[in-house]
């Protein structure tokens, strides 16, 4: 690995700082991808700037509204411990111990997971079905936008120099309302999706109120399925509705083949786990209604 | 008490280096800490095929913190000649292009040159700066291709040998070999050979599987620590499995006279086949010629992958008949093995393997070694046998199944017994085919019931020949009536327990009063490698003997004490006795010193067999059809041990092989870009299983004890991985109704199978 | 560029420890080769195999995937801190009386994997243990006998707490 710097600062004046001097800088969260890029050649950077000792990124609360505030750098074994996150937000918490192994989700976060913007990435779906808002900040203040406009490519997201992923605000969930996140990987766990599948679902009577479908895995980034969810907004929640939405979300999906899985296996993978993550979805918010 | 045999053989003892083992102590290769030590990086060819037309390592070497830069040049040229690499002999021209490429980079990760410098960041650096000018070759990396005439050529000077002599073909079969059984004939073609009995068959079933590379993935890279002193004596700090077959191969890459090469056996995190050849040894060696002082060298995760010995891909035909009786007619097979750049030889080993279990009158083997552009490839745990027996095992069960046998009956109804003739030859001595057979029927998980859809319950069968071979062991009597056991065999997995334990049963001492060394090459007789499951076998052996000589020497001290002849003395569970009087093993063992000095015992064995082993899997799963995942609900393994010196170790050695053999079955491979580059090397993508992806192992050891080994043993290092993929492939059919002939078997081709079939 | 090396000051195995390292130098370079213990392995240098664990703050964390520096201000246990003077702790010992060990190579980090857990949970289920010990791979046991390992450990610590 080639020579770099490496800064701690306390505060995002103070990052922000950092980052417009070094126009090599690059924020370092837990560095559970950075570190293994940069040791692969894959990523360079002249300094590392350690974001974790920023009281805005390490934020985990509600606020007045129910909102959830969390920030980018909060560690995933803190999201999935939370018994607010696991209360609230069960799917967010599941997904937390999911990425990667225990020793991992004690320095991985959401807020890395998604600025990786790797398109395998688990995090990303789980926050756009819960309609995950980033809040990104720069030396000329903050500008905030919806999960599914953050990543613009493998790797690439929206992030302009010098600018930092500060955290997510999260709507409080719906009642009536469930979600959840499903993926396939050969091994148990440790391993990248081939694709992954998150729904989000609220239920009125035997109908589905509303129903948002986002998938990894399947397109150059994480990708929201929004003619899924308009497909089933208003239909009885039966096992054909949730099958042509699965269809409908087979068909949006864009995989190549690479060595993790075929386009083709991942195609048929998007329409199985996008029916079974909408069923458990649709479970839950019916759980919630009972 | 008197009705078991022993007193220590069977018992389960905390082994001699556990403190070590789980404080941290214990010293693996890139432990090692030595004053003035450097750190070395070696350059990589990212070419799988190409010839190197300039190397320039002037910017490297004057890059701050720098110490030396070695390259091929810097290798002795001595006269060519075939040298015993363990598992094959090989032209010693190879054994030193594979250290450092010369003049052509044969696979992506061949070593071109190295650096050694203040810290590993600055070797790598440096590194980079090394310029050079490759000029990219055609490469060959599928192994059928490689087999056509009109195929690049790995090596120009490769002439195939066919049944043992050197023909003037060129290309890239290594070797072709025959091994024929009974009855035969010339095929219709005119080509080869085919056994008679197929005509004599009800059914036939011929098929045609796959076999993807894979790697032992232990979880220590290879590492190497040397230090050239300046009396011109080397001295080599490494993680091998055999420090003597080291110190050989060390010694001709370097053309030095073997006696001025001292080789460290390190502790080995895990070797499994992969830490026989030498990778680094050599390199570290020469940089620190250069530069002075002692230089190490780790390899990164990814060279472990591109640059040292996975095992090979496989092609392989099997047909096999058998009657309505349930007897085998007749079986034919054909294997090709992919031995990555340099000849191998483990197509033969699996060949001598495929059909042991059975009793086939009639058989062809015909088997090819083949070199592709790919790492050299190296043992994997009974190399070559886990691809055969997943191909053999396969077609028996399709057998079973069309006779409406059971798949157990079948086999035992063709099952080898001592006296049945191997395909390579030799006849079996006594061995517990039938007996693992038995066990398996009747073990609670054959005999229970499997319910829920998508589940199926799979078994198979596997052999490994084990091997004999040399070993050296002392064993000095300390006076307060213990023993130190110095020993040769490397210990991978607990054998100096295993071994200690041995010569405590002959001395009548406690495993915890025999203290085990794993002695450097100056300081003990040499030991071949620990790998064939040879060490509990043959060392043990040696130790064994080693003790009855402590022993012998004992009783002449007593009889000098008690004025008698030594014949007229009785050694009994460490009791000396003549007569009336008698004397323990620690109260003579503090008279050593008045009655003539120290007693030390010496044994030295070298069988030229040892009593194969055989084991068996029986495998429950579950699929999904939607995905293609398989799910493992229940695994037993079977082995027979011939006598279990330490059944925790042999449990330990039957699930641990049975993991890397559910790995093997399932996740595991090399899986290559169009230019021969490995596009998985990282334990993220390669896939190893984790505790989640294995479930509870059970084991039952068989105990069918080898009539030549003082004790019975039977090595159990090997024969665990040989069955699982064909145990779990066949349990698969029995969930879905599908057969798949490729490993491992991915969930996209189970899709897709299952697809196909609804077609 | 001026290279500058960094001073870091932090707690290693209840000892404050204090070394100096180049900010590219992952945290298991500093303990194996500034501090001498090379009780912690390295087995990937990608987070991928577990061998390099340490807990860090009360927290498991592979050691490779975090940089020196960033351990100023840390307290870090790693395998060398486990036992009491000469007693081994009852997860060693329980991995030696099961015959969780054989190469020993993966033991450090499974046996760290195996505190943090039960510092969290005090009784872990069967499927509790082996999603807390999947990031660690062991090639040589087939993990059966380490679960029994936990499973020992963890009944004897409740004994002791008793």
């Amino acid at each position: 690995m080639k020579w770099f710097d490496y800064a701690a600062p306390g505060s995002l004046t103070e990052a922000f700082e950092l980052l417009a001097r070094h126009p090599g800088a690059r924020p370092l969260a837990g560095g559970t991808d950075l570190l293994v890029q940069m040791r692969a050649g894959e990523r360079q950077a002249d300094l590392l700037v350690d974001v974790k000792r920023i009281p805005e990124l390490n934020e985990l609360g509600c606020d007045a509204s129910g909102t959830l505030r969390l920030g980018a750098a909060v560690p995933c074994c803190v999201i999935s411990e939370s018994e607010l996150v696991r209360r609230r937000w069960p799917a967010l918490a599941e997904v937390a111990a999911m990425i990667g192994g225990v020793p991992i989700q004690s320095r991985a976060s959401l807020g890395g997971n998604l600025c990786n913007a790797a398109p395998s990435a688990d995090g990303p779906p789980v926050l756009m079905v819960l309609r995950a808002i980033c809040r990104v900040a720069g030396p000329s203040g903050e500008r905030r936008l919806p999960v599914e406009e953050f990543c613009i490519g493998p790797g690439k997201t929206v992030l302009a120099p010098g600018e930092l992923l500060v955290g997510f605000e999260i709507p409080p969930p719906e009642p009536a309302s469930g979600a959840c996140y499903l993926r396939f990987t050969p091994r148990a766990e440790m391993d990248i999706a081939v694709a992954g599948a998150a729904a989000a679902v609220r239920v009125e009577g035997e109908a589905i109120g509303w129903a948002r479908l986002a998938l990894s895995a399947v397109a150059p980034t994480p990708l929201l399925v929004r003619e899924a969810g308009e497909y089933l907004a208003g239909k009885p929640a039966t096992e054909d509705a949730i099958r042509a939405a699965a269809e409908i979300a087979r068909d949006a999906a864009r995989p190549i083949s690479d060595v993790r899985g075929t386009a083709e296996h991942r195609r048929r993978l998007v329409s199985v786990l996008a029916e079974r993550a909408l069923r458990v979805a649709v479970a839950r918010a019916r759980e919630a209604q009972a | 008490m008197s009705d078991r045999p022993y007193e220590v053989i069977g018992t389960r003892p905390v082994r001699h280096d556990g403190a070590d083992k789980v404080t941290g102590r214990a010293k693996f290769g890139a432990d090692v800490r030595l004053p003035g030590m450097v750190y070395g990086y070696v350059l990589r060819s990212p070419h799988a095929h190409a010839r190197i037309r300039r190397l320039d390592t002037t910017r490297a070497e004057q890059f701050p913190g720098v110490l030396a830069v070695v390259t091929a040049a810097d290798l002795p040229e001595s006269p060519d000649r075939p040298v015993d690499l363990v598992e094959g002999t090989l032209p010693l021209r190879y054994v030193r292009a594979n250290v450092l490429a010369r003049d052509k980079v044969l696979y992506k990760g061949h070593a071109v040159a190295a650096v050694a410098a203040v810290n590993r960041h600055v070797a790598e650096e440096a590194a980079s700066l090394i310029e050079v000018d490759y000029e990219p070759l055609p490469a060959v990396l599928d192994v059928l291709g490689a087999m056509r005439e009109d195929a690049p050529r790995v090596h120009e000077d490769l002439r195939m040998r066919e049944f043992g002599e050197t023909t003037e073909r060129a290309g890239n079969i290594a070797e072709h070999f025959r091994f024929v059984l009974g009855e035969v004939e010339p095929s219709p073609t005119g080509e080869g050979l085919v056994p008679k009995g197929f005509a004599d068959a009800d059914v036939i079933v011929e098929r045609e599987f796959r076999t993807a590379m894979v790697h032992q993935g232990y979880l220590e890279p290879q590492n190497a620590t040397a230090l050239w002193n300046q009396d011109g004596r080397v001295y080599v700090w490494t993680s091998t499995q055999g420090a003597f077959s080291a110190r050989e191969a060390i010694a001709w890459v370097l053309d030095l006279p073997v006696s001025r090469v001292c080789v460290y056996p390190m502790e080995v995190g895990g070797a499994f086949g992969g830490k026989i050849r030498i990778y680094l040894e050599p390199v570290a060696a020469l940089l620190s010629r250069k530069c002075g002082r002692p230089v190490q060298i780790v390899m990164p995760r990814r060279d472990v992958f591109e640059a040292t010995g996975p095992t090979p891909g496989t092609v392989i035909r099997v047909k096999m008949g058998a009657r309505k009786d349930g007897r085998i007619s007749a079986a034919q097979v054909w294997m090709a093995y992919e031995t990555g750049a340099f000849p191998s030889g483990q197509c033969a080993f699996g060949a001598m393997c495929i059909l042991a279990p059975y009793d086939i009158p009639n058989l062809v083997i015909d088997g090819y070694d083949v070199v592709v552009n790919k790492p050299s490839t190296a043992p994997y745990r009974a190399p070559g046998a886990t691809q055969a027996a997943f191909a053999a095992e396969s077609v028996v069960d399709e057998l079973a199944e069309k006779l409406g046998m059971d798949p157990i009956e079948f086999r035992l109804k063709n099952a080898a017994r001592e006296g049945t003739r191997r395909a390579d030859g030799p006849k079996h001595a006594r061995i517990g085919c039938v007996e693992v057979l038995e066990a398996m029927r009747n073990h609670p998980h054959y005999r229970a019931p499997l319910e829920g859809q998508n589940r199926g319950r799979g078994v198979a069968l596997g052999y490994w020949f084990n091997i004999g071979w040399y070993s050296a062991c002392t064993i000095s009597v300390n006076p307060d009536g213990t023993v130190n056991l110095v020993e040769g065999s490397v210990d991978l997995s607990g054998t100096r327990t295993s071994i200690a334990m041995q010569a405590a049963e002959v001395l009548g001492l406690r495993p915890d009063q025999v203290h085990p060394v794993v002695a450097d090459t100056d300081s003990i007789g040499p030991t071949a490698v620990t790998g064939g499951s040879r060490t509990t076998y043959a060392t043990g052996w040696a130790a064994y003997e080693a003790a009855h000589d402590v022993i012998r020497q004992m009783k002449q001290r007593a009889a000098m004490i008690w004025d008698v002849e030594p014949a007229a003395i009785s050694f009994e569970r460490g009791v000396f006795r003549t007569g009336e009087r008698t004397m323990t093993f620690a109260e003579l063992a503090a008279r050593l010193e008045e009655t003539g000095g120290p007693v030390i015992g010496r044994g030295a064995v070298n069988p030229a067999s040892a009593g194969g082993s055989f084991a068996g899997a029986i495998a429950d799963v579950e699929v999904d059809p939607g995905t293609g995942k398989v799910r493992l609900l229940r695994f037993t393994s079977l082995q027979d041990a011939g006598r279990a010196v330490h059944p925790t170790a042999v449990e330990g050695q039957m699930q641990g092989g049975s993991a890397q053999g559910i790995g093997w079955a399932l996740f595991e491979e090399y899986a290559w870009t169009a230019e021969g580059a490995m596009a998985n090397s990282s334990l993220l993508d390669y896939r190893e299983p984790t505790a989640l992806d294995v479930p509870p192992i059970e084991t039952v050891i068989v105990e069918v004890p080898d009539p030549e080994h003082p004790f019975g043993v039977r090595g159990v290092g090997e024969a665990n991985i040989v069955p699982p993929p064909a145990a779990i492939a066949n349990a698969v059919y029995r969930a879905v109704g599908v057969r798949l002939r490729q490993l491992p078997l991915k969930a996209s081709a189970l899709v897709d199978a299952l697809r196909a079939r609804e077609n | 560029m001026r290279r500058a090396m960094v001073r870091v000051q932090t707690t290693v195995n209840g000892q404050p420890a204090e070394f100096l390292c180049e900010p590219r130098q992952s945290l298991l370079e500093c303990l194996r080769d500034i501090l001498g213990l090379t009780g912690t392995k390295e087995g990937c240098n990608d987070g991928n195999c577990g061998a390099c664990a340490v807990i860090m703050d009360g927290r498991l964390v592979n050691s490779c995937l975090v940089l020196g520096v960033e351990a100023e201000g840390r307290t870090i246990l790693t395998i060398e801190g486990l036992a009491r003077g000469s007693e081994l702790h009852p997860i060693q010992r329980a991995f030696l009386e099961q015959g969780a060990v054989q190469c020993g190579f993966c033991t450090p980090g499974l046996i760290l994997a195996t505190k943090a857990l039960l510092d969290r949970i005090a009784d872990p289920s069967e499927a509790e243990i082996r999603r807390w010990l999947a990031n660690h791979l062991c090639r040589c046991t087939g993990y059966d006998k380490v679960v029994r390992a936990v499973r020992q450990a963890a009944a004897e610590l409740k004994e002791a707490c008793r």
